[in-house]
């Protein structure tokens, strides 16, 4: 059973999964390149993203580009962490069948 | 291994089977999207091909030139003959430059790729400063009159500027970065071979990676 203590039930989703590996890779993501990347719409993006929040996973930052509002989303520290657990929980699942 | 009178935990094994397959499609997925949001993977193999039979045929124009107009050294140059070479050099930069943009934008529309986005200008700005700084110190070292040492560091900024940019595109890149390096370091060493140095490394590598690239990157897609 141990080895399922590590699978992340915030990370059980597509688009979640989805954001946290681009703020992986990446310092900052905007919304609109998540968007584009990871295909989904205006509202499951929000309700997402807003979830990882929640959880202190991801950092949200508003702030203006000119006129242009523009949202800007980090990994936190404790999110690179658990989602690295979540990574590894998963390889393990895969590699024992 | 199953404890028969431990029935949850069957339970719990068969559904975790059933679903292995999800859990191996959200780590491909994973992968990709760490890849397509961070680094620029529509690099044409057969741009870079084409910059190596520009090089090539550069060369021997200048090989030309000043054979037949500088007193068959190759390594002294004459006001004319000089200049001619420099604009020879310019061409092969803005061909190999015009070819790659054009045929790097021809294959992300095909593989549905965004040309100018986030990790296409990170490359662009790795890539571009040690080649700018290169280029300009090597403008410096030719109007200080020493030319020896040109083809060396040409091939030695170029290759810092593709181990640079490999971190944002396909890592086969640095390898390529390293060769010309090392080529570059040899011919600051022996500055006599500059010339065939520089043919091996702009000309003949540029062949062989953008071969190999295509084949690895572009054939089978």
């Amino acid at each position: 059973m141990s080895i399922i203590t590590n699978i992340n039930k915030l990370f059980d989703h597509r688009i979640r999964l989805g954001i946290m590996s681009v703020l992986m890779v990446n310092e900052y993501a905007d919304f609109k390149m998540l968007k584009e990347l990871l295909g989904a719409t205006d509202g499951n993006l929000a309700s997402h993203t807003k979830a990882l929040e929640k959880a202190d996973y991801i950092l949200v930052e508003k702030q203006f580009i000119g006129r242009k509002p523009n949202t800007r989303y980090s990994a936190t520290k404790l999110g690179k962490l658990e989602f690295k657990k979540h990574i590894e929980a998963l390889e393990k699942l895969i590699n024992k069948t | 291994m199953l404890k028969p009178n431990n029935l949850f935990y069957f339970v719990f094994q068969s559904t975790l089977k059933m679903s292995d397959k999800d859990y191996l499609k959200d780590i491909s997925e994973i992968k990709n999207l760490m890849n397509k949001s961070s680094r620029f993977i529509s690099l044409s193999g057969l741009s870079g091909v084409l910059a190596g039979i520009y090089a090539l045929i550069g060369a021997a124009i200048a090989y030309w030139l000043v054979m037949t107009y500088s007193n068959g050294t190759l390594y002294i140059f004459h006001g004319r003959v000089f200049w001619a070479c420099m604009a020879v050099l310019m061409m092969i930069a803005i061909l190999s430059a015009v070819t790659g943009i054009i045929l790097t934008t021809r294959k992300a529309k095909k593989t549905g790729d965004k040309m100018w986005d986030n990790s296409s200008k990170r490359l662009l700005l790795n890539f571009l400063i040690p080649l700018t700084v290169g280029g300009v110190y090597c403008l410096i070292i030719l109007s200080q009159g020493t030319y020896g040492q040109t083809g060396g560091l040409m091939l030695i900024f170029y290759g810092l500027a593709l181990v640079c940019a490999s971190k944002y595109s396909i890592g086969d890149i640095q390898y390529l970065g390293y060769i010309q390096i090392i080529l570059g370091l040899i011919a600051s060493y022996y500055p006599g071979y500059g010339f065939w140095l520089w043919a091996i490394g702009f000309g003949v590598m540029h062949i062989i990676y953008g071969t190999w690239m295509h084949f690895k990157y572009d054939v089978n897609k």
